[in-house]
């Protein structure tokens, strides 16, 4: 395929239409038996003009393993701690620190230094755990706003909120970032300081949604599958639970 | 970047005629799959290199094992510790046997979906990539058992860590396409309002992760009566075009995402001229401009899978545009647009050619109501580049037969500069192939040429182009334009 020298040019100039020959058609064009008429053609998905395209996508799909092999190394630097007041992790790694930085500090509360995934939650977390306008407004009317991102439902309580959650959203019962708030609560001024550091030197958050040691070593995989309905004491169910920062403490100790 | 890549697509080539038959028999899977509509593919995340090669090393775990490390995972006095076991347990995951066993487990999932939510960053990280492991496997069933962790990589997408905003992106996009079970979950958990929010990250491994996750969305059966309507009701289709915009912000690796979910949402025909109001189709030309001006320059950037969607969207675009519009639509009339498209059917012609047909179908749809584009081809002199690509297939002659007679329909004027030419001779030789829709297009194209330049007709006699017309006399698809054709040139 030749083409004209002065094509490259074109495409790098200005822009710009010719101006049109004049058209001049004659009925006898579309005289039987020829019957060509101009006509701009759609395809669907599933058209097979598309399978040679499609197949080239997918192959690309499917080759990134080798193209993402690229990642850097992790720059090891001196293990240092993060600096955050009341954090004392330790890292070996610029990328370790970022990503803690990140995931912990990113939406933390500043009040209880409790850590959330999203602006949304803490937002929410904050309203509802440290501002009194809001318990009283929500005597009055609905406020607790559904956790979901992009849903502005709101609710009397947050009973209604989880059964709407769970409902509608199909999210889990025991959506862990979707703690009520309890009578020992991190709202108590004198405690904040030291509720920072237990926290976030908390293990044992990690466990809220698991099921005990026990269930996991006591079942014996086989054809008869045996289920524990134990429900480990750390989950909690609905506003009358009792979960608060305190309780963590024992939970450690114990093992 | 995209080149970046690739070149390390060719490091790992080590042998390349094995690699050569390993793609062979991949396509060849694909292409049944495509037919069998069961066309779907994952994509796997796997950073650190030296992992690579120790990925022949890592063992198929056992129960016993799997048990040891998650409880190592979840109660380990030391957090490098915990880590560790983690990630044994990630390298055992890539192998099925250990994922089957994995979800046979009791409790291991909640485990695992416990681990992801800790408040450890670096053992959430981990637990993310075990599940993205299995969110990888071949076994539908491994995959779904994924399902309870979805609401908290969804709720991960708000996050500040672009690297596990991507691993979450990607490992959900692996979940898309394992049935129509797990979108019913993701779509009221809200996966389209949580991806219009990612998509106005300022990462780019997040952007194409976000392109990477939607176009799985998109190409679900499901997707026109479900989906679709939902991303067209959110902030995503303008945030996709702004990401396709030419100019040095443009990311190859991201547009090329986002053009296939333009093209999965435009052939399904929901609300297109939403899509037009959005600016659309100026958008689409000035990317193709600018990819006809990179592949002068680039040498193997893989710009064809970019080229592909976005030649696509164009144009089944252009079928929805009123037919006095085309030309005043954008840069529609822009004959910049008619040399770019010239640029790219070359550089396929070299790189894939099975891409030909799609440009060509681009090339009718431009033409086909445009006097202005049919006169930029004839002025910048692209009828006998056309005219070569006509030998290569049966379905490419076609094509390059109807342009003509786009442009040839449009009156004299315009077929007095198609004739006398290079023309002649095409014809002559495609009067006598045995295809009957090459030869049934390139009588339709004698009729209008005999018709609007008599001049034609006489030339084709002389050059004994009747006689190669006697051979189809018999064919009753074509005789009947044969007899008349014959008529007009021996009796004007």
């Amino acid at each position: 395929m030749l083409l004209p020298s002065a094509l490259r040019a074109r495409l790098a100039g200005a822009p710009g239409a010719a101006e049109p020959l004049p058209v001049e058609r004659s009925p006898a064009a579309r005289a039987a038996p020829f019957g060509f008429v101009p006509r701009p053609v759609r395809f669907p998905r599933e058209h097979e003009f598309f399978e040679d395209g499609d197949v080239q996508r997918h192959l690309y799909l499917q080759d990134v393993i080798t193209q993402v092999a690229e990642a850097p190394e992790k720059s090891r630097v001196p293990e240092f701690t993060c600096q955050v007041a009341g954090c004392c992790q330790v890292f070996a790694a610029l990328e370790d620190y970022q990503h803690h930085y990140h995931m912990m500090h990113g939406n933390a509360c500043s009040l209880c230094s409790r850590a959330f995934p999203s602006e949304h939650l803490l937002d929410a977390h904050i309203l509802e755990w440290h501002d009194s306008l809001f318990q009283v407004l929500a005597e009055r009317q609905d406020m607790y706003q559904c956790l979901v991102e992009g849903c502005r439902e709101k609710f009397k309580n947050t009973q209604d909120r989880k059964d709407h959650m769970v409902r509608l959203h199909l999210y889990p019962a025991d959506f862990r970032f979707d703690k009520p708030k309890t009578s020992r609560g991190p709202s108590m001024p004198g405690a904040i300081a030291d509720l920072s550091t237990r926290t976030l030197a908390d293990d044992g958050d990690a466990m809220e949604v698991c099921p005990s040691p026990m269930t996991l070593s006591s079942a014996p995989v086989s054809e008869k599958r045996t289920y524990s309905h134990r429900v480990p004491s750390t989950i909690c169910f609905g506003q009358g639970a009792l979960r608060g920062f305190k309780s963590t403490k024992k939970k450690n100790k114990h093992h | 970047m995209w080149s970046q890549r690739q070149s390390l697509l060719r490091r790992v080539a080590c042998g390349v005629e094995e690699l050569r038959c390993r793609r062979r028999e991949r396509e060849a899977a694909l292409r049944k799959a495509r037919r069998e509509r069961q066309l779907v593919s994952k994509r796997l995340l796997r950073e650190a290199p030296e992992e690579a090669a120790e990925e022949g090393a890592a063992a198929v775990l056992g129960e016993a094992e799997i048990q040891h490390f998650l409880r190592l995972a979840q109660r380990g006095t030391e957090e490098k510790k915990r880590e560790e076991a983690l990630v044994t347990l990630r390298q055992g995951l890539q192998h099925l046997e250990t994922q089957q066993t994995f979800i046979r487990l009791e409790g291991s999932m909640q485990t695992l979906v416990g681990l992801l939510t800790c408040n450890r960053a670096l053992l959430q990280l981990e637990a993310a990539r075990c599940l993205h492991e299995l969110s990888h496997s071949e076994q539908s069933m491994v995959a779904e058992a994924c399902l309870p962790a979805t609401s908290y990589l969804l709720t991960y997408l708000s996050g500040h860590s672009s690297n596990f905003i991507e691993l979450c992106l990607y490992t959900l996009g692996n979940l898309i396409v394992e049935s129509e079970a797990v979108r019913k979950q993701l779509l009221p958990q809200g996966i389209v309002p949580a991806l219009a929010s990612c998509i106005q990250s300022p990462h780019m491994a997040v952007l194409e992760a976000v392109g990477y996750a939607l176009s799985q969305l998109l190409q679900a059966k499901e997707a026109p009566e479900e989906i679709i309507p939902c991303i067209l009701n959110s902030t995503l289709p303008q945030h996709m075009l702004q990401l396709m915009q030419p100019g040095p912000k443009l990311n190859p690796g991201i547009a090329v995402e986002f053009a296939w979910c333009l093209h999965y949402i435009i052939c399904s025909q929901v609300n297109n001229a939403l899509l037009i109001t959005h600016g659309a189709l100026s958008t689409l030309a000035l990317l193709l401009l600018d990819l006809a001006e990179v592949v002068q320059r680039t040498e193997d950037a893989g710009l064809e899978l970019l080229a592909c969607p976005v030649i696509r969207c164009l144009s089944n675009l252009l079928t929805e545009v009123a037919v006095e519009d085309v030309e005043g639509q954008m840069q529609l009339g822009d004959e910049r647009v008619v040399a770019a498209l010239f640029i790219l059917l070359e550089f396929f012609l070299q790189k894939q050619p099975s891409l030909l047909p799609e440009g060509l179908w681009l090339l009718n749809n431009l033409t086909a109501n445009s006097p202005t584009l049919c006169t930029s081809l004839l002025s910048l002199d692209l009828i006998e580049p056309l005219l070569q690509l006509s030998s290569l297939s049966n379905m490419v002659s076609v094509l390059v037969l109807t342009v003509l007679c786009n442009v040839a329909e449009k009156g004299p004027a315009y077929c007095r500069r198609l004739w006398p030419g290079p023309l002649l001779p095409c014809l002559l030789n495609t009067v006598t192939l045995s295809d009957t829709e090459v030869v049934g297009q390139s009588l339709e194209l004698l009729q209008l040429l005999f018709l609007y330049q008599p001049e034609a007709a006489q030339d084709f006699l002389q050059q004994s182009g009747l006689q190669a017309l006697e051979r189809h006399r018999e064919e009753v698809q074509l005789q009947d334009r044969v007899r008349a054709l014959q008529q007009t040139a021996l009796h004007g």
